[in-house]
């Protein structure tokens, strides 16, 4: 990957600011404080360009796609349409057709559980997680073992919160039928070694999927050179709008595997004895789909390329270096999560304070985190604490913001302790 | 003193806090003066659904009137639970039940009220409106015995 180490380096040295003008939310006041919005690991803000995609679509061709022969129909269908070629080549998929529109990382998830589950899955079989999935790369895994009579295995991590790969090379034996692992953990940070996790399972037989929730927005993904067989994720964790995903399937599991639900747009023919299905990617798009979501997912994606996920990525990672030297001279409080290859999360817990105590203090000082399990109940437990305070950074993030943030978690501790 | 003087006390002591840093720091020291919870009652019946933290509240009756005592893992959970409890504690079922708690509004913290909230503000105040009704309800079906 190619970086402008130029570029990182002006940005980082003075923040980044520039590009934050573009993300009108970040300019107000909470509690009569300047906002600092250290909460992007649960939704990032959008800049004008996909606010302005979302009211063009309303203003200017708002009309339901792929069925209409007029005008403004074939407007929006070509707009939804060129918005997934755009994902498709942001993720190298071969193909547009694998590139499917959901409503999230969670959604995608849920149809792969459902229709994998009913294609492989059998008494006895296995589905392999890891230790640090988030409730969503859990549970759909867990109703489909319910539901088929397979098990749920995991792949067990380190306390620095790395996967212990040997463990993983010793759960996988032919009754495995898929793996589901997420690439970027949304409480550690952890960048999990996803490539080698997808060439061991290849090696026994067994397909892949991808929560990249996380990672799409920190680092560049192609899944040709993954060769992950799905992978998910969010629009909204990537500057985009809410209640848009992507899934993304090898176009080779897409055909054979059965669809999951039904619906308008996803078939060819309907009579009341039997339904020819539509071709990919249709058959998994039932119904009318969240078309300003869509279109405007593709500004979003403009903008990470025309900021470079290579800028991105050193930018956010000089930024986390700095913010994690600054806690770790904080006595009393403890990184969760010290892998060797992280990326934007950090996970904080103050010894004898509830992380819910931090948060509500540093709210009233004007900074956004997030605090609690973060969904990843089963990590918690492994650590034996309720929750952790959770600082995830953006490219419009600062260091001035970062100074804040440590100066303030300071001041809140001496409130608390 | 009534439930009312109680709170127009607590909104005199918040009255000249402006900033939420202050108004914060206020609420963690009146949870030190928290009457606390006997350590056997911390289970699972006496905790409050739908806090982020754990809040235990114990109810003890005692001559027609209801005591609360509790305590929480957070400071601020703590310093909520204990507003409520200085104006609530030591009073009938009735005038518990029936207590509008307007200081909530007056010190600022209504937003708090919202039931989407996560601090657990409002399921503070509905187990103790619960507990109210249930014992003045309980009383109630013993005068008609």
């Amino acid at each position: 990957m190619e970086v402008n180490t130029e570029n990182t380096v002006r940005q980082f040295l003075y923040g980044g600011e520039p590009i934050a003008k573009q993300f009108p939310a970040l300019h107000q006041s909470v509690y009569g404080k300047p906002l600092v919005y250290f909460d992007n690991a649960a939704t990032t803000q959008k800049p004008f360009s996909v606010i302005h995609a979302i009211s063009d679509y309303y203003n200017t061709i708002n009309s339901n796609i792929h069925r209409g022969v007029h005008y403004l129909s074939q407007k929006a269908t070509d707009a939804y349409e060129v918005s997934r070629k755009a994902v498709a080549s942001f993720i190298n998929a071969r193909n547009s057709s694998e590139v499917i529109f959901t409503k999230g990382t969670t959604d995608g998830i849920n149809l792969i559980a459902d229709v994998y589950g009913a294609y492989a899955l059998k008494e006895g079989d296995s589905v392999i997680i890891s230790a640090m999935e988030h409730h969503s790369n859990i549970v759909p895994w867990q109703l489909m073992c319910d539901k088929h009579g397979a098990q749920l295995k995991v792949i067990p991590m380190n306390e620095d919160g790395e996967l212990l790969m040997d463990e993983f090379a010793n759960l996988l034996d032919e009754r495995v039928k898929i793996v589901a692992v997420g690439y970027v953990s949304n409480t550690l940070g952890t960048i999990n070694p996803v490539k080698e996790i997808i060439e061991m399972a290849h090696a026994n037989g067994t397909p892949v999927l991808i929560d990249a929730a996380q990672a799409v927005q920190h680092l560049s993904i192609d899944v040709q050179d993954l060769d992950c067989d799905f992978l998910a994720f969010s629009g909204h964790k990537m500057y985009g709008p809410t209640g848009i995903g992507i899934l993304y399937g090898k176009e080779e599991w897409l055909e054979k595997l059965p669809p999951y639900q039904g619906g308008g747009d996803m078939i060819k023919t309907v009579t009341f004895t039997g339904t020819e299905y539509n071709e990919l990617p249709f058959k998994y798009e039932a119904g009318t789909p969240h078309i300003d979501g869509a279109i405007s997912l593709k500004a979003a994606v403009d903008f990470i390329n025309e900021t470079g996920i290579g800028e991105i990525a050193a930018f956010e990672n000089g930024l986390l270096h700095y913010v994690t030297s600054l806690v770790n001279e904080i006595p009393g409080i403890e990184i969760i999560g010290r892998a060797k290859a992280k990326t934007s999360a950090l996970s904080l817990s103050v010894k004898g304070v509830h992380p819910y105590d931090v948060g509500v203090l540093l709210d009233k000082m004007g900074i956004a985190v997030r605090t609690g399990h973060h969904c990843t109940q089963p990590v918690m437990d492994f650590y034996c604490i309720p929750g952790t305070v959770r600082l995830s950074l953006a490219v419009y993030n600062t260091a001035d913001e970062i100074d804040y943030f440590i100066s303030s978690l300071k001041r809140a501790i001496n409130m608390l302790v | 003193m009534t439930i009312n003087e109680k709170q127009d006390e607590l909104i005199e002591e918040f009255e000249y806090l402006t900033d939420w840093v202050d108004k914060y720091e206020q609420i963690i020291q009146i949870g030190k003066e928290l009457p606390l919870i006997n350590e056997e009652f911390k289970q699972d019946k006496f905790l409050i659904k739908g806090c982020q933290s754990k809040v235990w509240l114990y109810p003890e009756f005692k001559d027609g009137r209801i005591y609360f005592t509790a305590d929480s893992d957070a400071i601020i959970s703590k310093g909520l639970v204990s507003l409520i409890v200085r104006v609530l504690s030591g009073f009938p079922p009735e005038d518990i039940r029936d207590a509008d708690l307007y200081f909530i509004d007056r010190i600022g913290l209504k937003e708090h009220l919202s039931p989407t909230r996560s601090n657990g503000l409002v399921s503070m105040v509905k187990q103790i409106k619960l507990y109210a009704i249930a014992y003045s309800s309980a009383m109630a079906g013993k005068n008609f015995e």
